[in-house]
């Protein structure tokens, strides 16, 4: 599988946090998930090769690894494009319009939760329920958790990334 | 630590927070936007007029009131002011003392404030939940200190099973029962688990008390730990609540550095580790089994029962698990007495809840009432009725688990009880207020498509089940359905919900069952009408 993340490479500095993470829990298996955490939040998503280490180091066969990865929606196993657009699908935002624009990004872009264009500008990112629902609808467009959005000004955000002037 | 060096922390605290002629208090939460700017526009202001011996500015948790944040609060005056921006920084300074900013003024007599009741989200929104200082100054951890040094275990698990304190995560379990079943087992190696798993969309209760008074969990779990003899303890939260992990992990290390958790806690012989644990977006790890699995580091999938966790959890161990709530409570039933709490509520739930009031609503936000009080109140009072003129239609309670409760209810008193014989269920407190412009058809269908997404596949009624359900609810919406769809629909959500192996399944097809009963209508009038069946997705 190609990939744009090295295999492990000790010189890579982020290494050293997933390391850390195993070591934090005495390489037992249960530190697995924390494991994972640390991986993303290192590399931005989950490569084969991320998840063949880890599951070596912690002495787990490589296809539970896999297992729990694609179990939890909170991992991503394919890197994210320039962009990451975040929606909120909890009820409140659900209610108060964020299904327009899920609509509307597949409609458009064909773009569905989860993916990444094609020009690999941005990556769609659907979440459960953030607890802001006073804020609702909800969307994080690149970690900047905005409330009471209008459809329009969403669309504009998405569109401004995508250099889409129509 | 002893109870001299508490009283002593807490002492020259409160010394330091009664040298200021005033605070103010700005909302950190995660509902009030922008807070950080304000409280740095604020403080500008200050050094700018050479205030800072006079004005403290204090960044505290939720105030519940979230639809008009950002909320400041000036103390000692108690005037609260409403969406406020960091332009309105010197105004507000320069009133202090003063007529207060007309403009921005949050009336202290709405009903939202005046008919709360407030005992777990008393300090909410008044101390800052980033400093232990701020806790211990309002009587923090004195009832660990109380437990500990005066208590018996089996004193404090019957004080909280005479206090009829009940689960807050949703099944309504009376929590003394399941520490007494702890305490009992057998083994050596115990746990404490605290559920902040919390997956209900529209639901923000727990992220708000550990943002808040992520200490008052703390000491809740310490006393559980002592009550049934555990020494490690996990905080299951969720990933999506990054603030709410933020001060707990600073809360944790808080309350090591004062011997509040670790070794020998308050110089006793009494040790216990809490360690926090990260969800990954999976909704049916709120299932304590699949809980269990997911700190274990596995995928979150159900274990039968029984073995109960209490006789059976983590690593084969007994392990108590409790909700946030649950356990936020625990140190005023330690503080108070069991008589205090079980004088509120009514007869088989005691105590106050906790509330998420959302959607189609004037006052989103937090609340808590006591037990009974009826839906009316919480719709029409304090949540300040339905926005834009519209008529009140549903009141959604208990998430995807739960049901749709009509209008024809709402001077139900609000209990377990009451809830469940309404077809739905009390679960962890959200509330979804539903008008008359949403279809109840379609909003099942996003609850089912939801339970669809989560169910973990180990079962086959709840994997296939809610597939097939989903997939009869699209034909309702598409306007294909015909007669024994409907019949069809009725015998699957039966056959999901007697035979699926953990709550999500069983409790899934809740939403379609109440709608079923009380809207019948909408699912009638969406049936193809046979002799028009060639005009497929027209109403």
């Amino acid at each position: 599988m190609p990939s744009a993340q090295p295999d492990h490479q000790p010189e890579d500095k982020r290494w050293k946090l997933v390391d850390l993470a195993m070591q934090r829990h005495d390489y037992r298996p249960d530190a697995l998930i924390e494991t994972l955490h640390a991986a993303q939040d290192a590399f931005g998503y989950l490569d084969i090769g991320t998840l063949k280490y880890i599951a070596t180091r912690l002495n787990i066969p490589p296809s539970k690894v896999y297992g729990v990865t694609t179990f939890y929606n909170h991992f991503n196993t394919k890197p994210k494009g320039d962009h990451t657009l975040v929606v909120c699908t909890g009820t409140a935002c659900h209610v108060k319009g964020n299904d327009r624009i899920l609509a509307w990004l597949q409609e458009r872009y064909g773009l569905t939760p989860g993916a990444t264009t094609p020009d690999n500008r941005l990556s769609l990112v659907e979440v459960r329920c953030v607890g802001a629902c006073a804020l609702a609808p909800v969307i994080i467009p690149d970690g900047a958790i905005t409330g009471k959005t209008s459809f329009e000004d969403s669309t504009a955000i998405i569109k401004e990334w995508l250099g889409d002037a129509t | 630590m002893q109870r001299e060096e508490l009283d002593r922390y807490a002492e020259t605290q409160r010394q330091f927070l009664n040298g200021f002629a005033h605070h103010i208090l700005v909302c950190a939460g995660l509902g009030c936007l922008h807070n950080d700017e304000i409280i740095k526009t604020l403080r500008e202001v200050i050094v700018a007029q050479g205030l800072e011996q006079r004005v403290l500015v204090r960044k505290v948790g939720c105030m519940g009131l979230c639809a008009r944040g950002p909320v400041v609060l000036i103390l000692p005056e108690e005037i609260s002011y409403q969406t406020v921006s960091p332009h309105d920084a010197a105004e507000i300074i320069a009133a202090l003392g003063k007529a207060p900013v007309q403009r921005l003024l949050l009336p202290s007599d709405l009903p939202f404030f005046t008919r709360q009741h407030k005992n777990v989200l008393a300090l909410s929104g008044r101390i800052d939940p980033e400093s232990i200082d701020d806790y211990l100054a309002t009587d923090g951890y004195t009832a660990v200190l109380k437990a500990i040094t005066e208590m018996r275990p089996s004193d404090i698990i019957r004080q909280i099973q005479e206090s009829g304190l009940r689960g807050r995560g949703g099944a309504g379990y009376p929590t003394g029962l399941k520490w007494s079943t702890v305490a009992k087992a057998e083994g050596t190696k115990k746990y404490v688990v605290c559920n902040a798993d919390e997956g209900d969309p529209g639901a923000f209760m727990d992220r708000s008390v550990l943002e808040s008074t992520p200490h008052a969990v703390l000491e809740g779990m310490i006393i559980a730990a002592y009550a049934v003899g555990a020494s490690s303890g996990y905080i299951y939260v969720r990933a999506e609540y990054p603030l709410a992990v933020k001060r707990l992990k600073l809360a944790i290390r808080e309350a090591q550095q004062k011997n509040l958790l670790g070794h020998a806690i308050c110089g006793g012989a009494f040790d216990l580790n809490l360690q926090i644990r990260l969800g990954a977006g999976a909704f049916v790890c709120g299932e304590e089994t699949a809980l269990i699995e997911s700190i274990e580091g596995r995928r979150g999938i159900p274990r039968p029962r029984p073995p109960y966790p209490a006789e059976k959890g983590l690593w084969g161990c007994p392990t108590l698990i409790n909700n946030v709530e649950t356990y936020a409570n625990i140190p005023l039933i330690i503080n108070r007495g069991a008589t205090w709490f079980a004088g509120q509520g009514t007869e088989k739930s005691k105590g106050t809840k906790v509330f998420a009031l959302t959607g189609k609503i004037n006052h989103t936000g937090l609340i808590e009432v006591p037990m009974g009080t009826t839906l009316r109140e919480i719709v029409f009072e304090i949540g300040g009725g339905i926005p834009g003129g519209n008529a009140f239609k549903a009141i959604q309670t208990g998430g995807p688990s739960g049901g749709c409760i009509p209008a024809e209810y709402l001077d139900t008193p609000v209990s377990y009880e009451s809830l469940g014989a309404l077809g739905s269920i009390m679960g962890s407190g959200g509330m979804i207020i539903i008008d008359e412009t949403t279809s109840m058809v379609e909003l099942v269908k996003y609850f089912m498509q939801f339970c669809r997404d989560e169910s973990c596949g180990k079962c086959i009624p709840c994997r296939v089940g809610t597939a097939q359900i989903h997939g009869l609810l699209e034909k309702f919406c598409n306007w294909t359905a015909t007669d024994t769809d409907l019949a069809t629909l009725e015998m699957l959500c039966d056959l999901v919900k007697t035979t699926s192996l953990c709550g999500l399944g069983q409790n899934a097809p809740n939403p379609v069952l109440s709608t079923l009963k009380y809207f019948r209508q909408e699912y009638l009038d969406r049936i193809m009408d046979p002799a028009h069946s060639h005009l497929e997705g027209q109403p």
